[in-house]
């Protein structure tokens, strides 16, 4: 354990000093990230075709290879490639943020709790997490998005309730150890009401590793959204989504390989982003 | 050991009593009458309420939970509504072709991922290190789906050089019939001595074989790699080091056995999500397994069959993970105290 003289001058650290304690691999996932969402943010402005990202057709475009005035091509019914691929990243970076906002404010709430509490609650807690990670992501997310009608809300709730357990496990162990420091046992001795202790000690000191893990899953997450719309359980037409636009233009990859190939780089270039970020934060984590 | 060995199958054995419960569960929300499917749009009551009957829909939900455990554990997994076949055989019949083709690319994966680790390792911080883990990180972010697309088109249709669907050239039925004995096609070929099919099967498991192995290779030499950074930083590492032993010799003899424990445990977990990465390689290469029934399943919203795929799939998973649990607890007795 860190002595409390040498936590200081970490604590007074300002971000963009932590920022630069990044290495540089994992600087450029974070600036590739941003560029990311800044696109996703502005694609109404920065779009060429911004009513192609909805449900306009224009027969005569269809299936046009990479140009000057379509850089990724025309889809099936004449949509820019482009302007889609931009208002996807709407699609996805709304699924990851939905999904981890959900499981990751479920997860840690149950796992502070099963932490700090230890006993009984922890372990009925932590065995109904047990039965839920007995079912890969991608298999629960399926199972449920078969029973619930296919949407993007679908795909949000199949995959949130698959992806909560790893945050209440992972919560639940750091908070069992911030639960036996010192500051928790004099919160305890001054008479602090146990939610109180709960809520102003042990949480914000559990929240770093849940963090970076939030910032690894982004990736995981896009790749299962992906999936789920690919098998025609997610979003439908119009919405631009790049699992979709791939299972549309599945077929004419022979012929028509940009309708396929630039939704597909879009998802691995997110999702790499999501990886090299996470990792990096994970090693100046761990230092 | 024993004590270990009690405390640990009955965690799964809980875990295993609340999946069955969970997919029970998830089954019931179904929004659509079974019955209906099962007996067709144009039943007249009577056969509906015929059918209700007989997959008991009219009991209350405890009962038909209890039900729905007595049947399963007497081997009665349900009808599937799109084969009308028990589900329990559809499964026995999907799942080899699924097993080889996972344990095709488990194996790639380790072979592969493995060395790569120890690689990145050894030059920690240059650019075999960089190279490794890039491309890792690369491939764990590749959909499957597109992958598998991206190899069927460039090197099936484009360049001509593999097959890009099944699991073997059907035309060698008639030429050199294979005798079934476990299902999985390559085993049963070699252990014939059918030479065409073997070599079939083997160009047809390439494509969908490196698809599938791009993310287990990728987490397995991502985990190598810091495994053996820890490791070799101990005390041990320091003594063999003294003794004059090369930074290569350190990581490979020495460090690399330790190592592989949490590696091991990787495999297992990746084993179950190989499996359900599996389904969309399935179905984009036409592979007659698991993947390609769950499809068709979900396309006509075949609850049961859907059910037992999910509850089969979990299942195994189950079983990985306390296979794994009980070789570590053999290989390494610090485990059993935990």
């Amino acid at each position: 354990m860190t002595a409390p003289g040498a936590l200081a001058p970490q604590l007074r650290r300002t971000p963009l000093r932590r920022v630069a304690g990044l290495d540089r691999l994992a600087l450029a996932g974070g600036v590739l990230l941003a560029l990311i969402v800044l696109a996703a943010l502005l694609a109404p402005w920065i779009a060429p075709y911004p009513d192609d990202g909805g449900s306009a057709t224009h027969a005569l475009d269809a299936l046009l290879p990479p140009s000057g005035a379509h850089w990724f091509g025309t889809d099936q019914v004449g949509r820019d490639v482009l302007s889609r691929v931009l208002f996807g990243a709407r699609t996805s970076l709304f699924i990851a943020v939905a999904v981890l906002a959900v499981s990751g404010v479920v997860g840690v709430a149950l796992g502070v709790v099963a932490g700090y509490a230890g006993g009984w609650l922890q372990d009925v807690i932590m065995r109904v997490t047990d039965v839920f990670l007995a079912f890969p992501a991608l298999l629960l997310s399926l199972a449920l998005a078969v029973v619930l009608q296919p949407s993007v809300t679908t795909v949000i709730v199949a995959i949130a309730a698959t992806w909560w357990p790893w945050y209440a496990r992972l919560t639940a162990s750091v908070a069992a150890s911030v639960a036996t420091r010192g500051f928790v046992d004099s919160a305890r001795c001054l008479g602090v009401p146990a939610p109180l202790i709960v809520l102003r000690h042990v949480l914000p000191n559990s929240l770093t590793p849940v963090l970076v893990q939030l910032s690894l899953d982004g990736g995981g997450v896009i790749l299962t959204a992906a999936a789920l719309s690919y098998l025609g359980l997610g979003a439908h037409e119009p919405t631009p989504e790049w699992g979709l636009m791939v299972q549309q233009g599945q077929t004419l990859f022979t012929t028509d390989w940009w309708a396929v190939t630039f939704p597909g780089l879009a998802i691995v270039l997110t999702a790499f982003a999501f990886n090299v970020l996470g990792e990096g934060l994970r090693a100046r984590l761990a230092r | 050991m024993s004590r270990y060995l009690i405390r640990r199958l009955g965690q799964a054995a809980l875990v295993v009593a609340g999946v069955v419960v969970l997919t029970f569960v998830i089954m019931r929300l179904v929004p659509g009458d079974p019955a209906v499917a099962y007996a067709g749009p144009r039943a007249s009551p009577a056969e509906l309420a015929a059918a209700r009957r007989q997959f008991g829909l009219d009991d209350p939900l405890p009962v038909q939970l209890w039900t729905y455990v007595r049947d399963l554990l007497g081997g009665d997994w349900g009808i599937s509504l799109h084969t009308r076949q028990p589900v329990r055989d559809d499964l026995f019949q999907a799942f080899p072709a699924s097993l080889e083709l996972v344990g095709a690319a488990l194996l790639l994966a380790v072979v592969a991922g493995i060395p790569l680790g120890v690689a990145a390792a050894r030059y920690k911080g240059r650019l075999p290190d960089l190279s490794v883990r890039l491309s890792s990180m690369l491939a764990v972010s590749v959909p499957v789906f597109w992958l598998a697309l991206a190899l069927q088109t460039v090197f099936g249709s484009v360049l001509r050089w593999l097959p890009v669907a099944g699991e073997y050239d059907t035309n060698l039925d008639t030429t050199s019939p294979l005798h079934v004995y476990t299902n999985i096609t390559a085993v049963d070929a070699l252990f014939t001595g059918n030479w065409p099919i073997l070599g079939s099967t083997l160009a047809h498991l390439v494509l969908p074989t490196l698809v599938i192995a791009a993310y287990p290779a990728g987490v397995i030499a991502q985990m190598t790699r810091a495994a053996l950074i820890e490791e070799s930083a101990r005390d041990h590492a320091r003594l063999e080091r003294a003794l004059g032993f090369g930074e290569t010799a350190v990581l490979a003899r020495f460090a690399l056995r330790p190592a592989l424990n949490p590696v091991l445990s990787l495999v297992a977990l990746v084993f179950a999500y190989s499996i359900v990465n599996g389904f969309l390689v399935e179905a984009v290469f036409n592979w007659p397994g698991l993947g390609r029934y769950a499809a068709d399943s979900i396309r006509t919203l075949d609850t049961p069959a859907v059910a037992g795929v999910t509850l089969l799939v979990a299942l195994l998973y189950v079983l990985a993970n306390l296979a794994v649990d009980l070789l570590q607890g053999v290989i390494d007795p610090r485990v059993r105290t935990r």
